[in-house]
């Protein structure tokens, strides 16, 4: 208890103060009634840091907690620092997604690369080596005068941490709307190894045990981060630039490597990176999953800069920092190891059995808080929320169909949303550490186990425009074409972490998606079963009270057995042939990017995903690919079926002549860019391509003739040839040209 | 491959170190030096492994000698502290650095990629500079580089002319040095490797971070240092895709095995 008011001067809590720490009056009741008393500053700075949504995720929790969080597979779900799967031979895959939205809009380099270095910090923690990055990036539209600037800033960061850090960043998507102008997205993604014995958690056991501070020094900066990234934004975001830290991928590699070293010495009890929050978050969680109390000493914490209150030392979201609870036995020779790698070592306080968190500073008492409570009586809202109207399902008579199918592909394969990302993924180091089998291009990056002949799989998947549309089919969707990704690559899907960015929840229709895009999500879980063991919400990604199209971006893991049983896009040989496996469906354009790209019209209900057809598609897929039947394939997705093999013409500098005969009477713009869902194209040796057909029919899936590889154009009946390279040089150009300053 | 005729006028001219007799039957010893914030120690490690038969030693900078019996330093690729002030200055200075120079005073292989390039340009131990890629940007893609010269220690396991496969993956591989240092590297053939087309010709459009004179990599005088901003030590696995790394480790254990 705090007898009385700490002799040390801080400011008065006032309703001003108090409003400023993003506490609504409500809230501030409870903290009181919680405590019993008026809080000190620093008090009110703790509840701040805890109980912001992005900390407490309090409007998304009960929602949440509807999800599928278990399966044969998992070892660790939501709720740790990262989701665990087994795959097998003693090892663990260890990963998780998380947005670092806010802050790449206010300072885009940085931003992005703390995103990074943040996720990274996650999966390291856990005792696991960082093997792949990913991530996905929503920009706004490229005619918005900001843009070009926000990408090069955040692909520049991305890269600046990642490359430097020495881990490869495989894949992702980019994606354009003017939804996002004011309010980019960064979702970062990392995957690392761990052995299946050797996990770290953040859970304390033990009481007065050391508590030790790891890695880089406390600064001034990024304070109020997390309280910054739970409020929308205005005219004044740029102002908000000092609750932006400032990332140095050196010291985070430092730091890898110093706990990775710790850890394998037996020196760790428990372990939390200091991220969002800072000190505070760390500590909080460490001593309240342990079901302990923490004490800290301030004073014993290593500052950058002198002067520091409590108040600021417990809010800084300095990076590249851990706290963890130490073996005592083991302290000479931890503290030797983090000295060798250069880095700061620190007991800052003890495990305590009163199960308070208390906090000292010169000697006073500046904080004495229940800690159970501070993180389980964190405000937690059933939200108003009202479901997005169905919208009207469009017919391909409605949808005027283009002049030529040909000049149509032509311009599709070079829009902002369907070209090249080379641009992007060139600055990223994609091939460090000699394990990149797919590189980014693939529908999944797939990265070698080790010396194999086990690969990871993984890709990252959202169409914000269907869960725009429907919140339900869109939730569903991105789920599905995460596990048809893996698929397509010959993974079996085995777990997904969901990074679920929204507008404000506190307006019912944006919180009516949220909880339809869950709904979804949790649906496609179950039937596909392909648990969420890691996650991240962010909301109130709003500007000017207009929010984004909702993006639950969903990172997936499949495993590979083999990776020489694996499947890539392009064409392999002249003279195969083409086939499409999955349901045909009615030629779905509504939402579709030939109506959004080339009609101007962001309409109608999006194509639903059938999960049962799904499974059954997805399966026989793997098998093939397993038994080497098929020698490409790619899933089909935005584009539709005429853009998907496109991309496999680019891809391997081979054409192919189509026929629109499966058609079946269906219009042909409708046939060759409708976005039904749940299909692949696959190529067939001649001889084989009989009985890849006789296996789908025996296994219930649909299967089409499409045409046959060969040739350097690729060909549509009744339509000029459309050369394979004219399509290269399209779907290369338009980015490398925009960001070069052309015309948008 | 080169003949034992050029092998041994590099010998003479350079003054290399041939392997003592007694030691030819062992597999070739490397040592690869770990400066904080190196990140392709791994990579270097798995490819000497897989090509030259034997396990590096890991040398921490603030060593100040190498393992008894060293045959091949390695400074490998990454961000040696963090490439802040300047890209390999830091890591210049180091302790480990002194034996390292020592070790090249007295012939002994000395093989920096990337960093390490960098690293090597800063201690005196190659001329010129890195500066940032032209286009100011990090590249990561494959490069195609030529050999210019089969018949050095590091290039023996190719052929002179032979184009090569290998990926790039820096901001800072900008190759410059003043004319005087040019000329003399062009007129004492110490410019190893170019970028250029697929089909060995060079062209600005292949010359991917603007180094002048399309250099990828060079020797010192001697010829028994050699600095490179390509990784020929990512492309040694045909499971990741090309092999045409192995060249270049391959050939180093071979031509300290003196079996030609």
């Amino acid at each position: 208890m705090i007898p009385n008011e700490p002799k040390t001067l801080e400011p008065e809590i006032t309703p001003e103060l108090i409003a400023r720490h993003g506490l609504k009056p409500d809230e501030y009741e409870r903290i009181l009634a919680l405590i019993g008393r008026t809080p000190t500053f620093t008090e009110l700075g703790i509840f701040s840091a805890m109980w912001n949504e992005h900390c407490s995720y309090k409007s998304s929790k009960v929602h949440l907690k509807t999800l599928p969080v278990t399966g044969a597979c998992v070892i660790q779900g939501p709720g740790e620092n990262a989701g665990v799967v087994d795959i097998g031979d003693g090892l663990a895959a260890v990963f998780k997604m998380e947005s670092h939205n806010h802050p790449s809009y206010i300072e885009p380099y940085q931003g992005a690369t703390t995103g990074v270095g943040g996720i990274l910090r996650d999966v390291f923690t856990m005792g696991a080596r960082p093997i792949a990055c990913m991530n996905s990036l929503s920009f706004g539209t490229p005619a918005h005068p900001k843009t070009r600037r926000l990408i090069a800033g955040v692909v520049a960061g991305v890269g600046g941490y990642g490359n430097s850090f020495g881990v490869p960043t495989v894949g992702g998507s980019v994606r354009f709307h003017k939804s996002y102008d004011g309010n980019n997205l960064v979702n970062a993604f990392a995957l690392g190894l761990a052995e299946t014995d050797k996990i770290f958690y953040a859970a304390a056991s033990g009481v007065g045990m050391p508590i030790v501070y790891l890695g880089s020094k406390t600064g001034r900066d990024g304070m109020g981060g997390a309280t910054m990234a739970s409020a929308e934004f205005d005219e004044e975001a740029e102002a908000k630039r000092p609750t932006v830290q400032v990332g140095d991928p050196f010291a985070e590699k430092l730091l890898l490597e110093a706990c990775l070293e710790i850890m394998a010495k037996g020196c760790v009890v428990a372990i939390q990176d200091m991220g969002a929050a800072g000190l505070t978050c760390s500590a909080v969680e460490m001593g309240a999953k342990g079901d302990l109390g923490v004490t800290l000493d301030l004073d014993k914490v290593p500052c950058r800069e002198t002067g520091m209150t409590a108040y600021e030392m417990m809010l800084s979201e300095s990076q590249e920092r851990m706290l963890m609870v130490l073996e005592p036995s083991k302290r000479e020779e931890a503290e030797a190891i983090f000295r060798k790698w250069g880095l700061d070592f620190a007991v800052v306080g003890e495990t305590n059995p009163s199960k308070r968190f208390v906090v000292k500073r010169h000697g006073e008492v500046m904080a004495d808080l229940p800690i159970k409570e501070l993180g389980d009586e964190a405000p937690c809202y059933d939200r108003p929320h009202v479901p997005t109207a169905k919208p009207a399902v469009l017919h391909a008579a409605d949808i005027e169909p283009p002049s030529s199918l040909a000049r149509a592909l032509e311009t599709l394969i070079g829009t902002p949303d369907l070209c090249s990302k080379r641009w992007v993924w060139e600055q990223y180091d994609h091939v460090i550490l000699g394990n990149t089998l797919q590189r980014p291009g693939g529908d999944a990056a797939v990265v070698r186990v080790n010396d194999g002949p086990k690969a990871l799989a993984m890709t990252t998947d959202v169409t914000p425009r269907y869960c725009e549309a429907d919140p339900f089919e869109g939730g569903k969707q991105a789920v599905a074409e995460a596990w048809r990704n893996l698929t397509a690559v010959g993974a079996r899907p085995l777990a997904i972490t969901d990074n679920l960015n929204f507008g404000n929840p506190e307006k019912p229709e944006i919180m009516g998606q949220l909880v339809d895009c869950i709904r979804g999500i949790g649906e496609a879980c179950r039937a596909l079963d392909f648990p969420v063991v890691s996650g991240n919400v962010s909301l109130y990604n709003e500007t000017n009270g207009k929010g984004i199209q909702p993006t639950p971006t969903i990172g997936g893991v499949g495993l590979l057995d083999d990776f020489s049983r694996s499947a890539t896009i392009g064409f392999k040989a002249e003279n195969e042939v083409l086939l499409v496996l999955g349901e045909a469906g009615q030629g779905w354009l509504g939402q579709s990017l030939y109506l959004r790209d080339l009609c101007g019209r962001e309409e109608g209900a999006p194509p639903p995903v059938d999960l049962a057809a799904e499974r059954r598609t997805g399966n026989l897929v793997r098998t093939l690919i397993r038994e080497r039947q098929v020698t490409a394939v790619h899933d089909v997705s935005d584009g539709g079926l005429l853009v998907t093999i496109a991309e496999m013409a680019i891809a391997s500098g081979i054409g192919a002549h189509l026929d629109g005969s499966a058609a079946h009477g269906m219009p042909a713009h409708a046939f060759w860019f409708g976005e039904d869902q749940g299909r692949y194209v696959v190529t067939a040796r001649a001889d084989v391509a009989v009985a890849v057909e006789t296996r789908a029919r025996a296994a219930g899936v649909a299967v089409a003739h499409l045409g046959t590889t060969g040739g350097h154009t690729l060909t549509l009946p009744g339509e000029h040839a459309v050369q394979v390279a004219t399509l290269q040089a399209r779907h290369e150009q338009w980015l490398p040209a925009y960001m070069a300053g052309a015309a948008s | 491959m080169c003949t034992a005729a050029t092998e041994v006028r590099w010998r003479t001219k350079f003054g290399l170190r041939a392997r003592p007799p007694h030691t030819r039957q062992r597999a070739m010893k490397s040592a690869v030096l770990v400066f904080p914030g190196i990140n392709r120690e791994r990579d270097m490690a798995r490819a000497l492994r897989l090509c030259a038969g034997s396990e590096p030693a890991m040398v921490w900078h603030t060593e100040t000698s190498l393992p008894d019996g060293t045959d091949l330093v390695v400074l490998p690729g990454g961000f040696s502290y963090g490439d802040y002030l300047r890209c390999g200055a830091i890591a210049a200075r180091a302790p480990i650095m002194d034996a390292v120079r020592a070790f090249a005073a007295n012939g002994g292989l000395v093989l920096g990629i990337c960093n390490g390039f960098q690293i090597l340009c800063e201690s005196g131990l190659l001329p010129g500079v890195l500066m940032r890629n032209a286009g100011l940007k990090f590249i990561c893609k494959d490069a195609y580089i030529r050999v210019e010269r089969a018949d050095t220690p590091f290039t023996s396991g190719y052929t002179t002319g032979q184009v090569i496969r290998v990926p790039v993956a820096h901001g800072e591989g900008n190759y410059m040095a003043d004319s005087e240092t040019i000329a003399r590297l062009e007129g004492e053939r110490r410019i190893l490797f170019r970028y250029t087309a697929p089909d060995g010709a060079l062209s600005p459009e292949w010359n991917m971070n603007g180094s002048i004179y399309a250099i990828a990599g060079i020797l010192n005088e001697r010829g028994n240092v050699l600095g490179m901003m390509p990784h020929p030590e990512n492309h040694v696995e045909p499971e990741i895709g090309l092999t045409d790394g192995r060249g270049l480790f391959a050939g180093l254990g071979h031509w300290l095995d003196g079996a030609h």
